[in-house]
């Protein structure tokens, strides 16, 4: 069974299209980068996919089943921003975040609850920043937060949403450690990503996207020069840029 | 005993608007309360056309559902139009305020309903509204009332404590784990017109709007997380009530307003208190640091 299957997928926004006709599938144990140009509609595949934003055709299944059936397997981490940094709650606060559900919003959170939290925080590094406000935190701490969020949830299959972004070196290579753990221990992983040069080191299946599937396969075949003309238009120069750049000095000297 | 009277209705505000308030600011939605107080004129105005009755009951149901309208208009404005929070909430306060002048103009001849009266109560008459039961008073019909009203407001902030958490601090994420962030809106929104339409008319505007912002911005100041925000927020509810009551004693002057002052007074010294303790501290600081040079 596949872990994600999207068919026919496309989705509209102020009645322009941002998305047209998208299918893929992902195995069990994937790590998929989704990655495009600004606009390409990254964001508004995650959030169609989320059910966030209504398709306006297409399908959406999650281990053969709709979105509705297995919400307890699929984690969402949004984009750093949409989140009130300056919000009266501390790092704990936001991590048990992850333990409401649907439906059970009542009650109390229960000793599973919390320790699934607590073991949250032990994986992304933020024990000791358990009791501090989260408008105290760094840009990547704040984003582990949110990744400790999702990882409270104990899903099967995580939407990551530009987890990367505007983070400081040290949380980046815990974000990145975390993800290879994660597709060790058999979870799928999905994240929006707009750096080409560390995707071919990050992941093992990337669609590559622009309003439409420009290509979609293991980096190799993917990041090649014609996808990335097609994706990023002529001005792109050659995909050696990309495969000749992994690793933390490259990344210093890339292009952002 | 008319003093106990305006005291309670006081502090019965206070934490009424209070606990509303909390999410409120948190949403950046503070002035919706006071949009919604003016927003719902045409609701009364209707409900009073329509039944021929001042009976408080039909205008408050009248009020109540006005202050959803209102509170459904400027959310559409917003999401659909894509107009600024700001500018939504001001075409459709003015709008439906101005619309309901109009509605109370229009039937003047027939009508005995005065507008400073719907719109600025005073809490300096609450003791005379009273409630009687077969011979026994059983107190001011606005002491029922907002202490009516404090029992859903109440079980909303700790039922739906986390359902209100989770939305308003991260609505992309209650979306994704499917909470859906427009019923709790809507759900707040109801608790606001309708404690707002009840408080207003007992103490009158500028303390509810008071009461729904000042006391949790002082108490945002000081919390960390949110419980200890929302007990410190009836705490500064609590004591702006009082305190606010005492001094209009002692000045003879408007009880409404004093509380009001008293309240934004009590934000002035929170927050000097808190850059003094900084300062101090960075002073110790640099002492410590010079010491050690």
């Amino acid at each position: 069974m596949k872990a994600l299957e999207v068919t026919g997928l496309s989705a509209a926004y102020d009645g322009t299209g941002v998305l047209d006709d998208i299918s893929f599938t992902l195995d069990r144990g994937a790590l998929a980068g989704i990655i495009g140009p600004n606009g390409s509609g990254k964001t508004t595949l995650l959030k169609s996919i989320m059910g966030i934003v209504k398709p306006a055709s297409g399908e959406v299944r999650l281990f053969g089943e709709p979105l509705n059936a297995v919400r307890d397997k699929v984690s969402y981490v949004p984009q750093r921003q949409s989140g009130d940094w300056d919000f009266p709650a501390t790092v704990i606060d936001v991590a048990r975040m992850g333990r409401y559900k649907k439906g059970k919003l009542f009650g109390r959170l229960s000793a599973e609850d919390k320790k699934a939290a607590e073991e949250a925080l032990e994986k992304t590094g933020l024990t000791e920043l358990r009791n501090r406000q989260i408008s105290a935190l760094s840009g990547g701490q704040q984003q582990r937060v949110f990744i400790a969020r999702a990882l409270a949830q104990a899903a099967e299959i995580y939407f990551m949403d530009e987890p990367f972004a505007g983070i400081d070196a040290a949380s980046e290579a815990a974000i990145a450690g975390l993800l290879g753990e994660m597709r060790d221990a058999g979870k799928t992983v999905v994240l929006v990503h707009h750096d080409l040069h560390t995707a071919a080191g990050y992941f093992n299946s990337i669609a590559l996207l622009n309003r439409r599937l420009v290509a979609f396969g293991p980096p190799k075949e993917v990041l090649n020069t014609t996808h990335l003309r097609a994706a990023y238009g002529v001005r792109f120069g050659t995909s050696a840029d990309i495969f000749g750049g992994t690793g933390p000095e490259a990344e210093k000297a890339g292009d952002r | 005993m008319n003093d106990f009277w305006i005291v309670v209705t006081g502090i019965l505000v206070a934490v009424n608007c209070g606990l509303l308030g909390v999410f409120l600011i948190l949403r950046g939605a503070a002035m919706t309360g006071d949009a919604l107080s003016h927003a719902v004129l045409p609701g009364i105005a209707a409900a009073y056309l329509l039944s021929g009755s001042r009976h408080s009951a039909v205008m408050l149901i009248g009020a109540a559902l006005t202050g959803w309208l209102a509170a459904y208009l400027i959310e559409w404005l917003k999401k659909k139009i894509r107009l600024q929070n700001d500018a939504s909430i001001g075409i459709t306060f003015t709008f439906l305020f101005a619309t309901g002048v109009i509605l109370i103009s229009a039937f003047s001849g027939n009508i005995d309903l005065d507008l400073d009266c719907v719109l600025y109560g005073d809490i300096a008459y609450v003791p005379l509204e009273r409630i009687y039961a077969g011979s026994g008073d059983l107190g001011p019909a606005p002491v029922w009332l907002l202490g009516g009203n404090l029992v859903p407001v109440a079980a909303l902030v700790t039922f739906g404590y986390r359902g209100l958490l989770v939305t308003t601090f991260d609505p992309g994420f209650a979306r994704g784990i499917g909470i859906a962030s427009g019923g709790w809106h809507y759900l707040l929104m109801g608790a606001v017109s309708l404690t707002v339409v009840l408080s207003f008319s007992a103490v009158g505007a500028i303390l509810v709007t008071a009461f729904l912002t000042v006391p949790p911005a002082t108490a945002y100041l000081i919390s960390k997380r949110l419980v200890p925000m929302i007990w410190w927020t009836v705490l500064f509810g609590v004591i702006s009530a009082v305190g606010g009551f005492i001094a209009a004693l002692r000045l003879d002057t408007a009880i409404s307003a004093s509380m009001a002052v008293v309240s934004g007074a009590l934000f002035a010294a929170v927050f000097i208190l808190l850059r003094l303790s900084k300062l101090r501290k960075q002073a110790d600081r640099s002492r410590l640091n010079f010491s050690r040079k």
